[in-house]
């Protein structure tokens, strides 16, 4: 329980300079609001689901991909997963509350998404997408950049979690 | 130090120690304005997307919802029916009624296993039972009217074991002759059609029937007349009838959204040797099991049995003998879509070309073909072109002054797409709200999704994009339904309600005529002219 927490609510014995705090909370706000937008979106269109998407699946995922597709209620599951996953860690690394969880969580949900749709080289796929990718696209550099927030949490001292930490104290 | 500056001192030093734990609070409240940031751009832009789609659709959409896909399960008799042709096309549409081989069941459950999306065989199951039973099989195949007996009796199907199994039927006259048969469904090639159709009719038979309508402009007419006379129910086999996008479109077309129409634009798009009518010949066909002497009877050339024979009797669409190549076959399809949306009614003049450009294996219909319509009453081009040898799809297209609908088309592969509204950047109608930036000629206005009963004016790239992909009719709403089985349940009711089905002999007439003028005029190299009063074309 007392891991638990720790983990949820981590104490940090890094010092930030005020430079890197402003860098951490910068990076950790943004990348929640965009996850916040992101399961936002999808909750307020009824008509929106993860079939399109996974469809379009290759590589080792596009099994199971096909598997999500064909069974309505594990897509309708899938579909919930990625709405309100979204959301609540968007808002969670927004406010800075319990960050590292978020983090990780929203690390594996790009990282499923970069995994079931990577941009190597020989894949072609018919959704259109906004840059031009080889290997590394935007998912990976926004799982990678959530790895960083989880390792430097921020939310102890700007954030949400600062209160828990406190009581803690 | 003084007594006042000691005060001062401690003063200080309380506010000092106040100080940091409410600094530490407003740090750990820091990033909560950027919620309230966040949630006021999403208020604002949701706002803004309401304003656009009140603007767009308030007065234009009245109906948000599109049409049902599924419907209710059959009430009323129990009806026997009959098929005459159970060819590719005549076992489709017997799967349609709730009847399928046994061949088909299993190799399509097997195929549902090896390939999860595979959903043939469960949109097979789940068609509703349409309390009919299959009581006469006519053709002039043996293996196939074998097949037709072995479908009869499949209880591997909607609603469970048949009620009873098939009769076989060498010719379709002994078929009709039979008071065990209260419908038939007719499958065979266009030749026979109005010769079948007319003995149905005369015989109080309703009839079901394949397209295109007759082989030629005066089988037509005399079975427009049968049916009229007989007052049977008569359905022609353009499932697109039954398609909910055609539907929206009609609502959308009728409700003004695309301004005065003056040209639509139709097309065919195929490329493979299949696209082309170039079908396997059946390995077991002979002179013994294969009735030649009987299909060729009511066609021009009469040749003797033999390679050339299977040919034609496998591949019958690439001769004028037995159908009307692409006019009947596939621009036909198309026709009655646009009839559907637009009632077009039968064109004053028709001009078309074409010629066999591709495949020279001996056919006599061309494989490249355009027919122009024209509808000077309506002030109304219809341009209709059509290759088999290029995939590039043209898809169809609505164009209005004001906007154009740009449909995936029929014949496409046989798919069933949906359609985008773009608006004209000169359009009158939008002027004010393309000078606002309300509408943005770039993006679609409009699109609908088949099956995702999706009504919304707001669109991207991306919507587009998946606009004409259906992904969301197939696997969001988990369930699937065929068109042709909608369309044989549309012709079953108005038997038990004698009503007229969807694709009725009056506008089963207009396919015809509009289909035969093309035919004509490409095959005389003049135009056409239709003449009303006197119903013969000029």
């Amino acid at each position: 329980m007392t891991n638990l927490l720790k983990c949820c609510f981590p104490t940090t014995d890094i010092k930030y300079n005020q430079c890197q705090l402003t860098g951490l909370v910068i990076m950790r706000v943004l990348i929640g609001w965009h996850f916040l937008y992101e399961g936002i979106a999808k909750l307020l269109n009824p008509y929106w689901s993860s079939a399109a998407y996974l469809l379009e699946s290759k590589w080792i995922f596009s099994g199971l991909a096909t598997t999500i597709v064909a069974n309505p209620t594990l897509l309708t599951l899938v579909d919930n997963i990625n709405m309100w996953g979204l959301t609540l860690v968007g808002l969670a690394l927004t406010i800075g509350l319990a960050e590292r969880p978020a983090a990780y969580t929203g690390m594996v949900l790009v990282l499923l998404y970069y995994l079931f749709m990577p941009p190597f080289v020989g894949y072609e796929y018919s959704v259109p997408t906004e840059g031009s990718y080889i290997v590394v696209n935007k998912n990976l550099i926004e799982a990678a950049a959530l790895f960083v927030v989880a390792c430097f949490p921020s939310g102890g001292i700007i954030g949400i979690d600062k209160f828990f930490l406190s009581k803690k104290r | 130090m003084s007594v006042s500056e000691k005060e001062n001192v401690t003063q200080a030093k309380l506010t000092n120690d106040m100080n940091p734990e409410r600094r530490e609070v407003l740090k750990g409240l820091a990033t909560i304005p950027v919620v309230g940031v966040f949630f006021y751009n999403l208020w604002k832009k949701l706002r803004i997307d309401e304003i656009k789609r009140k603007n767009l659709l308030a007065e234009l959409i009245t109906t948000k919802d599109a049409p049902a896909v599924a419907s209710s399960a059959l009430s009323g008799d129990h009806l026997r029916i009959g098929i005459i042709g159970y060819g590719g096309r005549g076992q489709h549409l017997v799967r349609g009624a709730g009847f399928a081989t046994p061949e088909w069941t299993a190799r399509a459950s097997k195929n549902a296993q090896n390939n999860k999306l595979d959903k043939g065989f469960e949109t097979f199951m789940q068609q509703n039972d349409l309390n009919v039973s299959l009581t006469g099989v006519c053709d002039l195949f043996d293996v196939r009217a074998e097949m037709g007996l072995a479908a009869s009796q499949n209880d591997i199907r909607p609603g469970g074991k048949p009620m009873e199994g098939a009769k076989k039927y060498r010719h379709h006259s002994e078929l009709l002759a039979d008071e065990n048969i209260d419908a038939v469904i007719i499958g065979t090639p266009d030749h026979w059609h109005s010769r079948i159709a007319i003995d149905a009719a005369r015989a109080g038979k309703h009839v079901y029937c394949e397209k295109g309508l007759t082989r030629t402009f005066d089988e037509a007419i005399d079975l427009y007349d049968a049916v009229k006379e007989t007052g049977i129910s008569f359905q022609l086999g353009h499932q697109n009838r039954q398609v909910e996008a055609n539907e929206k479109a009609r609502q959308i077309v009728q409700q003004g959204l695309l301004g005065p129409i003056n040209l639509v634009e139709v097309t065919t798009n195929r490329n493979s040797p299949w696209g082309a009518w170039v079908w396997d010949i059946h390995p077991a066909a002979n002179e013994k099991n294969l009735d030649w002497d009987t299909f060729q009877e009511p066609s021009p050339k009469k040749i003797k049995f033999g390679d050339e024979a299977l040919a034609r009797f496998f591949r019958w669409r690439c001769w004028f003998d037995y159908g009307t190549g692409l006019s009947g076959d596939l621009f036909s399809h198309d026709f009655d879509a646009m009839n559907q949306i637009l009632d077009l009614g039968i064109p004053k003049y028709v001009s078309a070309s074409g010629g066999i450009y591709f495949f020279k294996d001996g056919r006599d219909v061309p494989d490249v073909f355009h027919a122009t319509l024209e509808y000077p009453e309506k002030n109304l081009t219809l341009l209709y072109s059509a290759t088999l040898s290029s995939n590039q799809s043209r898809g169809n297209l609505i164009m209005g002054h004001d906007a154009t609908m740009q449909l995936g088309g029929e014949s496409n592969r046989g798919s069933v797409a949906g359609f985008i509204v773009t608006a004209d950047a000169e359009s009158t109608r939008y002027r004010d709200k393309l000078q606002e930036g309300i509408i943005n000629p770039q993006y679609p206005i409009y699109s609908y999704t088949p099956g995702s009963k999706q009504i919304d004016g707001i669109t991207s790239a991306t919507t587009r994009y998946f606009a004409n992909k259906g992904l969301v009719y197939t696997y969001r709403e988990g369930k699937r339904v065929d068109p042709t089985h909608l369309h044989v349940k549309d012709w079953l009711d108005s038997i038990r309600n004698g009503t007229q089905p969807s694709c009725n002999i009056e506008v089963a007439l207009h396919e015809a005529v509009a289909c035969h003028m093309s035919t004509e005029s490409y095959l005389k190299g003049r135009r056409i002219k239709w003449d009303a009063n006197r119903r013969k074309l000029i």
